[in-house]
This record gives C-alpha cells, sequence and structure tokens, in this order.
C-alpha cells in the first residue's frame, strides 16, 4: 500500500517520475530544450534592462538596480507559477485520481517542484548577472535558505488551498489570477519601497510575506540599500510575524486539503 | 442459496454495511447571469445512491466476481475497495496489500515513448526505478513490443496499449488484485494470454476482485460472486447460480423498459413483402413483452406478412445475445411462402441459455437478391431455466453415461 508518507521510497520515486515527466512534456518538440529554461530568464533580464535602466530610468537610487528588480521578479515568479500551477494540477490530474490510490498531495507537491526547479535555474541567471554587475553580497546570505523556505511553505500553503478549492470552485482560477496581478503591485518589486510615502503603508506591504522574503533576500544578495522589514518596524523580531503567516498558511492549506482529498474522486 | 463465510478463515476484504451516496449539482449555472442571480441561492443537490447497505467478505485466496448491469454500482464498489473512494457509511477493511488501479495504463501519456510510459506507470503503481529497470526487459518481452519502446504511445495502436499497460500491471507484487474487465480488450490470443496470467494468480493463491458484466469469465474463473443489482447487494453466489440471478435480473429489467427497446431498431428494405407481425410462442403459451421462453421447451415462432401476393418469400432469422454475437441464425431456404400463409418457425427445444436474446428478421425474395424487409433486432426473447447449473450460451442436450463391463 502507498504509504502516506512523504519520505517513503514509493512517495519519492512517484514524486520524481511526475516531475521528471513534467519536464520532458514541457520542452517537448522545441529545438532548444531545456535550454528555455536558461534563456527565458535571461531574455527577461534584458527587457527590463532596457526597460528600466535605459528607457525609463527609474531606480537610479539603488545601485545595481536591474539585478535587484531581477531577483524580486524571479522569487515573485516563483510564488505566481506555483500557485497558478498547482490551481489545477489535481483538476487536471483528475484520470488519475478517479483511478489509481497515490498520495493526492503527491500532484500539487509535484507541480511545486517543477516550479522550484525553474527558479533554481532563473537563480543562476540571478547569480551570473550579481557578479557580472558586482552586487554587494551581505554576510547575512546564509540566511537566505531560510527565506526560500519560507517562500516555499507560503506557497505551497496557498497552493494546497487552491488546488483543493479548485475541485469544487471553477471560478477559482480567474479570480486567483485577478489576485495575483494586485498582488504583484502590493508587493515591492518593480518599485523601491520608498517611492511608498506612507510609513503604515510601508509597514502594512511588508508583513506580506513575499514582500518581506523579496526585501530580505535583496538585502543579503544585492544591496543593503533595501528597506526591510526590521527597519520599518525598527524591530528585527518583526520579522517572525510574516513567517508565522507561511506557516499558518501551510498549516491550513494541509488540513483543508486533506479534509478534501477523500472527495477528490468524485467531485472532479 | 447464498453461500455464508466460514468465520475461521481469515477475510482479504470485509465490506460492512457500505452506503455510498452522489450530490449531483440540480441545475448547472453556466451563464454569469444565472451565477448572479443564484449567488445567494443554495445550490441544489440531488442525491444518488450508488450503492446501498452492501456487505461481504472476499476471503484470502479466493477468485471473487462482482457482476451486475450498468449503473448497478459496481464499479463503484471497486473505487471504494481500491480506496479511490470514501464510503457514506459503513466499512470497508483490507488486509494485505491491494493494487492501487481499477484501470490500465493509468497516467499512460500518449507524448511520452513506450520505455518513458514503462517507467511512469510503474512509479504510480509503486515501483522505483531500480525495480522498473529489473522489471522492464520481462515486461516489454511479455507485451510483444521490443521494436516499438521507443515509440511514442500515440502511434501505438490500442491493442498495443493496452497489452504494454497490462504486462506492466501483472508485476505488482500486491496480495489483493483488482481486475475491471480488462478482458473486453486486445485480441484473442492475447486475452488467452490473460487467462492463463489469471489462472497462474490464482494458482499463485493471490486474492483477486473481478468487475465484469461477462458471465462466461465469471463461470471459468470465479469461486463466488457478488450480484449487485440498483446499488443493492442480491446476495453472493456461486458462479453458476450468480449467472442464472444475473440473466432473470436482466429479463425484469427489461420488462421495464421493454417499449423502449422496440422503437430503437431499425428496419429497411424494399417494402415489396413486408412482416407484419411475428408472434412467439412458448409451451403453447403467447408471450407477451417481458415475459420468457424456458431452456429446453418448445417454442414457435408465427409469422404474418403484408405486400405483394404474388411473390414468394425466403425468411432469415438471426438471434443475437447481448453482445451482439449471432448465435443461430436459421432460415426457410427450400421452403416457400408467400403472402396469406401463416409461417411457423417450431423449435422443439430450445437449446439457448438463460439470458436476453434479440431476434433479427428478414425476408428475401426467392433467389436471395432482393431484401424485401429487414427488421434488425425486432424482437427480444428473454430466456430462463429451471436448474442454475447450466454453463455457457447453449445447451446440448447432450446425456451422460459410464459403461462397466
Amino acid at each position: 500500500m502507498v504509504a502516506h508518507n512523504i519520505f517513503s521510497k514509493r512517495n519519492r520515486a512517484l514524486l520524481r517520475e511526475l516531475v521528471v515527466t513534467d519536464f520532458k512534456l514541457r520542452y517537448q518538440g522545441s529545438l532548444l530544450g531545456y535550454t528555455w529554461s536558461l534563456l527565458r530568464p535571461l531574455f527577461f533580464f534584458l527587457i527590463l534592462y532596457l526597460v528600466f535602466v535605459r528607457f525609463l530610468r527609474i531606480g537610479t537610487s539603488i545601485p545595481h538596480y536591474p539585478v535587484y528588480l531581477l531577483l524580486g521578479i524571479v522569487l515573485w515568479n516563483f510564488f505566481a507559477e506555483t500557485t497558478s500551477q498547482s490551481l489545477g494540477s489535481v483538476v487536471n490530474r483528475g484520470d488519475l485520481i478517479r483511478k489509481i490510490r497515490i498520495p493526492r498531495w503527491i500532484i500539487v507537491i509535484s507541480s511545486s517542484v517543477s516550479a522550484l526547479i525553474n527558479f533554481l535555474l532563473n537563480m543562476l541567471v540571478v547569480l551570473v548577472f550579481m557578479v557580472w554587475t558586482g552586487a554587494d553580497v551581505s554576510a547575512t546570505v546564509i540566511w537566505l535558505p531560510l527565506i526560500l523556505v519560507e517562500i516555499y511553505m507560503f506557497a505551497l500553503g496557498v497552493s494546497l488551498l487552491l488546488s483543493a478549492g479548485y475541485v469544487k470552485y471553477r471560478d477559482l482560477s480567474h479570480i486567483w489570477e485577478i489576485i495575483l496581478q494586485g498582488a504583484f503591485y502590493l508587493t515591492p518589486i518593480l518599485y523601491p519601497l520608498t517611492v511608498i510615502t506612507s510609513h503604515t503603508l510601508q509597514q502594512f506591504l511588508l508583513l506580506n510575506p513575499m514582500g518581506q522574503a523579496i526585501q530580505d533576500a535583496r538585502t543579503m544578495l544585492i544591496t543593503k540599500d533595501t528597506v526591510t522589514i526590521a527597519e520599518v518596524y525598527r524591530n528585527a523580531a518583526m520579522r517572525v510575524v510574516p513567517v508565522l503567516i507561511s506557516v499558518v498558511v501551510l498549516l491550513l492549506g494541509v488540513l483543508y486539503f486533506r479534509k478534501q482529498a477523500k472527495y477528490f474522486a468524485e467531485n472532479i | 442459496m447464498a453461500i455464508t463465510t466460514d468465520p475461521d478463515e481469515p477475510a482479504a476484504i470485509t465490506v460492512q454495511k457500505v452506503s455510498k451516496s452522489f450530490r449531483l449539482p440540480h441545475e448547472r449555472t453556466n451563464s454569469v447571469k444565472s451565477v448572479v442571480l443564484n449567488f445567494y441561492r443554495r445550490r441544489q443537490f440531488e442525491t444518488q445512491k450508488a450503492l446501498q447497505n452492501v456487505s461481504f467478505e472476499i476471503k484470502k485466496g479466493e477468485f471473487f466476481g462482482i457482476v451486475g448491469r450498468n449503473g448497478s454500482g459496481k464499479s463503484t464498489m471497486l473505487k471504494l475497495l481500491a480506496g479511490i473512494y470514501t464510503p457514506t457509511s459503513g466499512a470497508v477493511t483490507v488486509h494485505g496489500t491491494l493494487t492501487p488501479f481499477i484501470e490500465l495504463g493509468v497516467g499512460f501519456n500518449p507524448e511520452l515513448t513506450g520505455r518513458e510510459n514503462v517507467f511512469l506507470n510503474g512509479a504510480l503503481l509503486g515501483f522505483n526505478r531500480k525495480e522498473m529497470q529489473a522489471l522492464y526487459n520481462d515486461i516489454v518481452e511479455f507485451a510483444e513490443l521490443e521494436r516499438f519502446m521507443d515509440q511514442k504511445l500515440k502511434n501505438y495502436s490500442s491493442g498495443m496499449q493496452v497489452r504494454l499497460a497490462f504486462s506492466i500491471a501483472i508485476r505488482v507484487k500486491s496480495d489483493i488484485l483488482l481486475i475491471d474487465e480488462v478482458l473486453a480488450v486486445g485480441d484473442s490470443a492475447f486475452q488467452r494470454k490473460c487467462y492463463e496470467i489469471f489462472m497462474a494468480l490464482k494458482n499463485e493463491g493471490r486474492t483477486i476482485v473481478f468487475v465484469t458484466h461477462d458471465m462466461n469469465a465469471v463461470e471459468r474463473f470465479c469461486d463466488r460472486v457478488l450480484v449487485l443489482h440498483q446499488g443493492k447487494s442480491q446476495g453472493v453466489y456461486e458462479p453458476g447460480e450468480a449467472s442464472a440471478i444475473y440473466d432473470e435480473l436482466n429479463v425484469a429489467d427489461s420488462e421495464e423498459t421493454g417499449a423502449k427497446e422496440k422503437s430503437a431498431t431499425r428496419r429497411w428494405g424494399t417494402g415489396t413483402v413486408k412482416l407484419d407481425e411475428l408472434t412467439l410462442y412458448a409451451q403453447g403459451k403467447q408471450l407477451r413483452r417481458g415475459m420468457a421462453a424456458k431452456t429446453g421447451e418448445p417454442l414457435e415462432l408465427h409469422f404474418t406478412l403484408t405486400g405483394a401476393k404474388t411473390k414468394k418469400v425466403v425468411i432469415g432469422l438471426v438471434f443475437e445475445d447481448l453482445f451482439g454475437v449471432n448465435i443461430a441464425g436459421p432460415n426457410s431456404i427450400g421452403h416457400s411462402f408467400q403472402r396469406g400463409d401463416t409461417i411457423v418457425y417450431r423449435i422443439d427445444k430450445l437449446s439457448l441459455l438463460p439470458g436476453e436474446y434479440k431476434i433479427t428478421v428478414a425476408i428475401y425474395d426467392e433467389q436471395l437478391i432482393q431484401e424485401y424487409d429487414h427488421c434488425e433486432k425486432a424482437y427480444t426473447l428473454n430466456v430462463i431455466a429451471d436448474s442454475h447449473n447450466l454453463y455457457g450460451k447453449v445447451h446440448f442436450f447432450g446425456a451422460w453415461s459410464a459403461s462397466n463391463e
């Protein structure tokens, strides 16, 4: 019997096979294949550089602004890709769910791992540009993995909620698209947080785990000239709040998913 | 007579008072307008009771059949056993490992090669990559697809896909196997192979749950059979009995739907001479819709014709079972009939075994060149029997004897 254990050998083998298949299918028939995973962020950076640095001349106050921007977008894209891909994952794999007993969460995890791999490739590109532009890497960079774990927990929690909810409420895909668009602008990604004059609003925006994580990652990797949650609240312990939000969202996601998973086969 | 299970023997699967209901949305809200209008109204649901209070036990090492018509709940039962559905009430207890799938080739992707699909499907069935690598050659060999493994699955014929899927599925080393009508697909050579495997599995002492409506397969393999009808258990029987009960249920069902079926048949021909009426008499009594003839008893078919009186005709009949298999095709070649005659075809001892049969009537000219009237599956013949110990489709009325000098 398939054990309900993430770390069981069987589940890991299945997870791996699902992720590999996903990757194979994604680049099937394309000439450059997997290299697109690297080419996409490269060209994306080029566009960002041209638009923001050459034409609009935004963010001149921040050192290494193009990489700063790229990092923010890469982190955000990881969140957006994970959640929007996971949203339909359970429904899209209805064929499996109706016909075979596998742990349902594996489907969501596999789509999040696909996004994670994409993200790591993107980070490789970010790294190249960091070296190229001579970014100011801080010693606090050792905390970066924790930031990534936080983002992953948050994204996974939201993904579990969305994928289980989508089985019943098919409007969710459209609603989530709109929310993601709105949230993109509510998160300091394109603009430096300093353009927001209201201090309270700054404080509020950084309670969002994504906002806090992106700003912290930027401080660690690119420049100390980044407004972080610790500075906005003048209290380093405030960092715990968005992390707690991520944990709570993940817990809620797990609970809701587990409750709904029993009825996936008949509701899809 | 239902068989009771021996309490001392360990059960592989115990199903206790299981019910399963589905909530089907009453009205689908498709337009934006209806969504807005109905937003505050509670959505209405229709509850469909797929299974009601079903209990049975499957013993270890048993070849257990589940039969029933479409909509009887047998697929739902299988999904409950597989753990794909959760029962609304009651409990399913499984002792031992169970194949997790109810269909072959789950997760097969047409865009992947045969080889890639083997590994993906294997992972879904619980094998890791190493195990699959060890099994790979056997799988391919059994499926007889050595030359095709690097081709995409979409270029496979459906028979090839089934062979590959079956070949992977039988590697699963679980104590209990769930099989859902795999025999309906594949050519006869492959079916024979499947039968051999089933026999081997049975001899290995594995527990097999086999869901089907193929009574021949049931009689051939199953030790005991659960008969489901409209979501309710009709009891667990020996294969011969189960087969008879299944047939009786089919007869009862067609009584209810008889009127509908007649209008669904097709009719064509030049119309020079047409069949006016076909009346069936069993044991001297006219068979009305819903009544059944009996195996071994006389059956008479009385024909009356309309149309051109001067034409001589030949009548051909086809007796088909529900799967469309032609069981018998008597004709009147050598006899000369015309309109006005009361034409009778008499069978002294009906050799059809219990079941539902369709009768097609075709009227030709004497030279068999022109088809005057063809009434496809125009009549339904239900057959029952007194004995439950009859297997197959036809009865030979043979006699056993022994001599000892």
